[in-house]
């Protein structure tokens, strides 16, 4: 197999990391996922198809929009928000889910399964599941089928079978866990539609594929607005397809900084995050060698933050590659951070971000500020937040200092 | 020739097949595992299989799951399970660990491969890892004169068989079905298929595993394969179990039986004559 990805060390793997860790019973399927990916890639007829999709379903492509007064928040600096809350089911995830849907289309398979965290990649699924006439089932920790109720909802809306996880931390890994397991029994009608850019290669390179449209629409958008590359580019980053997606047009431009934010929940020093890169080690979860948060006889450690869909103790491997050759930086964002960006969003540019999202936004207020007022930023806004108004409540209620203020209170702080 | 070597040679002069049985390490408790897997030993089985408990098994099914996650909160480490392995392998059977991967590259690869024959092991069984990402565990093993079972499954191509069996020492672990762990009314009809299918590409032992819970399975199984692997039957025994002894005694029971299942084949073969 060769690979698209350019300065990939070898096929499947981001130097030491990424491969192949799966039961001998997936190989063909994974082989056959790659054959078929790669002949597809190749097929006018399929790219045909997945453009007419991300245009007329999708609505692509997506505005990137000039958020000025969120703008003063980050340092006076020029942020700009790559919309893939605008997109069909409110996020990125119905990127890779289009692309994905077609391939088992391609390979003759009737049935598709998914994990999902904030159950916006089984809403995706569930979508292009029923787009694409394909049966179905999205595993989702029952811990998160709690905290994103209205995600539960719409996925029934749209005919799939929910099923809530209830072994292990009842979170994202234990979703993935019992997906690969449905897999392994199901995998001759049935297709992983997997939602992010880790686990067995071919998924990391296939996901990152698939969403690598927001990197090239931004760069496009950008160069054509500003006649120049931006200085930075910011993505929160869960399993990080996001921020692979948007970072993979910049990777060859050393000039531009990379910069990734996953969720430090209650601080890394608590032990309740889910910060792989400040706190984890290289190891194998879900088929993949990457950082993983893990204890010192290997078994993983659960994860914690407000955001479901960073709530993960592993990260896709090509991310940790970056990490290591440092083109990209990785930090580490708060519950308390993330939230209060939430609101300066809201309140500043009338854009309701899912908390994952808030994750890069709070690193843009942090990364504006070093900057300073000449930066050109870009955050991916990965998702609109309408599947987190009730956890965002609930925030807001148990944390006064950080409450919304009132309309009074922000016109007397504005004067 | 290794331990694992002889008892298949010694199974095929006696015409049987070898009996291969798996319990998880810490369950329910670090020395009760021990105990029942000696009683294993002393009711028939051949080989043991000591599980390392593991976070994230997404090759078990909910029975041997439950298993693992009581021995973790039990706080059971590799420590333990290279003590088990160590009580199990003094009663003279060869003892294998079955791992997923992260816990020993966790150890260190090499470390636990030295860990594992100063305790006496015989082998690893490595239920996600391929061959592809198996250099360090391949020099490791060879390092430690331990043998290293990799997996086949009903999907595998020729080509791929090839590939597993090249790197595989001891014997040959042929999945019956495509599925994780847990105990199944029948055999699915993969497994002989499979087993000749391997047979082309090694001469080395096979056994079957996944599914298999009776002797009636078991001696279907011996009348095509080198060696019948059981692990979710004999969790599952000790889970209903309402005391420690009667876990004993289920555990030495259902080996017992196991244990002349894979010999039936022998019986029929005479009554044929």
């Amino acid at each position: 197999m060769t690979s698209l990805i350019p300065g990939q060390a070898s096929a499947g793997h981001y130097g030491r990391y990424g491969g192949r860790f799966v039961p001998e019973a997936l190989t063909f399927a994974l082989d056959e996922l790659d054959a078929a990916f790669r002949a597809s890639v190749e097929d006018p007829i399929f790219c045909a198809e997945l453009d007419d999709l991300q245009r007329n379903y999708t609505g692509r492509p997506n505005p990137l929009t000039h958020a000025a007064r969120f703008g003063a928040h980050c340092g006076g600096a020029t942020i700009l928000l790559k919309r893939e809350d605008l997109n069909h089911t409110g996020s990125h995830k119905i990127n890779n889910v289009l692309g994905q849907a077609l391939l088992t289309k391609r390979m003759g398979k009737s049935r598709v399964i998914a994990e999902t965290g904030a159950g916006q990649h089984g809403v995706a699924a569930a979508t292009a599941a029923a787009l694409l006439d394909l049966e179905c089932t999205v595993y989702m920790g029952e811990e998160d089928t709690q905290r994103q109720a209205l995600n539960v909802a719409r996925m029934r809306l749209l005919g799939a079978d929910v099923v809530p996880v209830t072994a292990g931390s009842r979170t994202l890994k234990d979703a993935i866990n019992e997906a690969m397991r449905d897999w392994v029994a199901s995998v001759d009608n049935t297709h992983y539609l997997l939602g992010t850019v880790t686990g067995p290669a071919p998924f990391p390179e296939i996901v990152r594929y698939f969403h690598s449209i927001i990197g090239t629409e931004t760069k496009s958008q950008i160069e054509q607005r500003y006649g120049r590359l931006p200085d930075a580019v910011v993505a929160c980053v869960g399993g990080g397809s996001n921020a692979m997606g948007i970072f993979s047009a910049f990777l060859e431009d050393a000039e531009v900084q990379l910069r990734g934010y996953e969720a430090g929940g209650e601080g890394v020093d608590t032990g309740r995050h889910a910060a792989r890169f400040a706190m984890g080690v290289p190891g194998v979860l879900h088929g993949a060698r990457t950082y993983v948060m893990q204890d010192e006889w290997g078994q993983t450690v659960s994860s914690h933050s407000i955001s479901a869909g960073l709530d993960y103790p592993g990260v896709g491997p090509e991310h940790a590659w970056l990490h290591d050759n440092g083109r990209a930086i990785y930090e580490s964002v708060t519950d308390a951070e993330a939230m209060d960006a939430f609101a300066k969003l809201c309140r500043t540019e009338g854009i309701i971000p899912a908390i994952e999202t808030a994750h890069g936004l709070a690193g843009a207020m942090r990364l504006g500020n070093e900057l300073g007022p000449e930066a050109l930023i870009v955050v991916n806004l990965s998702g609109r937040g309408d599947k987190d108004v009730e956890t965002a409540a609930r925030w807001f209620a148990m944390n006064p200092d950080q409450h919304l203020p009132t309309l009074n209170e922000q016109m007397a702080t504005e004067r | 020739m290794t331990a694992i070597a002889e008892v298949f040679a010694k199974a095929k002069n006696e015409n049987r097949a070898v009996l291969i049985g798996y319990l998880p390490a810490g369950f329910p408790d670090l020395t009760s595992s021990t105990e029942l897997m000696r009683a294993m030993v002393e009711s028939g089985v051949d080989i043991v299989e000591v599980g390392l408990p593991y976070s994230d098994p997404l090759m078990d099914g909910p029975v041997i799951q439950h298993a693992a996650a009581t021995a973790l909160a039990q706080g059971t480490t590799t420590d333990d399970v290279l003590t088990a392995v160590r009580a199990v392998a003094d009663c003279g059977a060869p003892t294998v660990v079955m791992s997923y991967w992260n816990p020993i590259e966790r150890y260190g690869v090499a470390r636990f491969a030295q860990a594992m024959s100063v305790a006496g092991g015989s082998g690893v069984i490595t239920p996600d890892l391929t061959p592809e990402e198996a250099d360090e565990w391949i020099a490791a093993s060879t390092a430690h004169d331990l043998d290293r079972v990799f997996l086949v499954a009903p999907s595998s191509t020729a080509a791929r068989i090839k590939t597993v069996t090249d790197v595989t020492s001891g014997f040959v672990y042929a999945a019956s079905v495509m599925g994780v762990t847990g105990t199944r009314s029948a055999v699915s009809g993969h497994a002989e298929t499979l087993v000749q299918r391997v047979r082309e590409a090694t001469g080395a032992p096979i056994a079957v595993g996944l599914g298999v819970s009776t002797a009636h399975q078991a001696a279907e199984i011996a009348g095509y394969a080198d060696g019948v692997i059981v692990g979710s039957a004999f969790v599952r025994a000790i889970t209903e179990s309402a005391t420690p002894h009667e876990a004993i005694e289920a555990v030495s029971s259902l080996a017992g039986e196991l244990a002349e299942g894979v010999r039936r084949r022998k019986i029929n073969e005479d009554a044929l004559i």
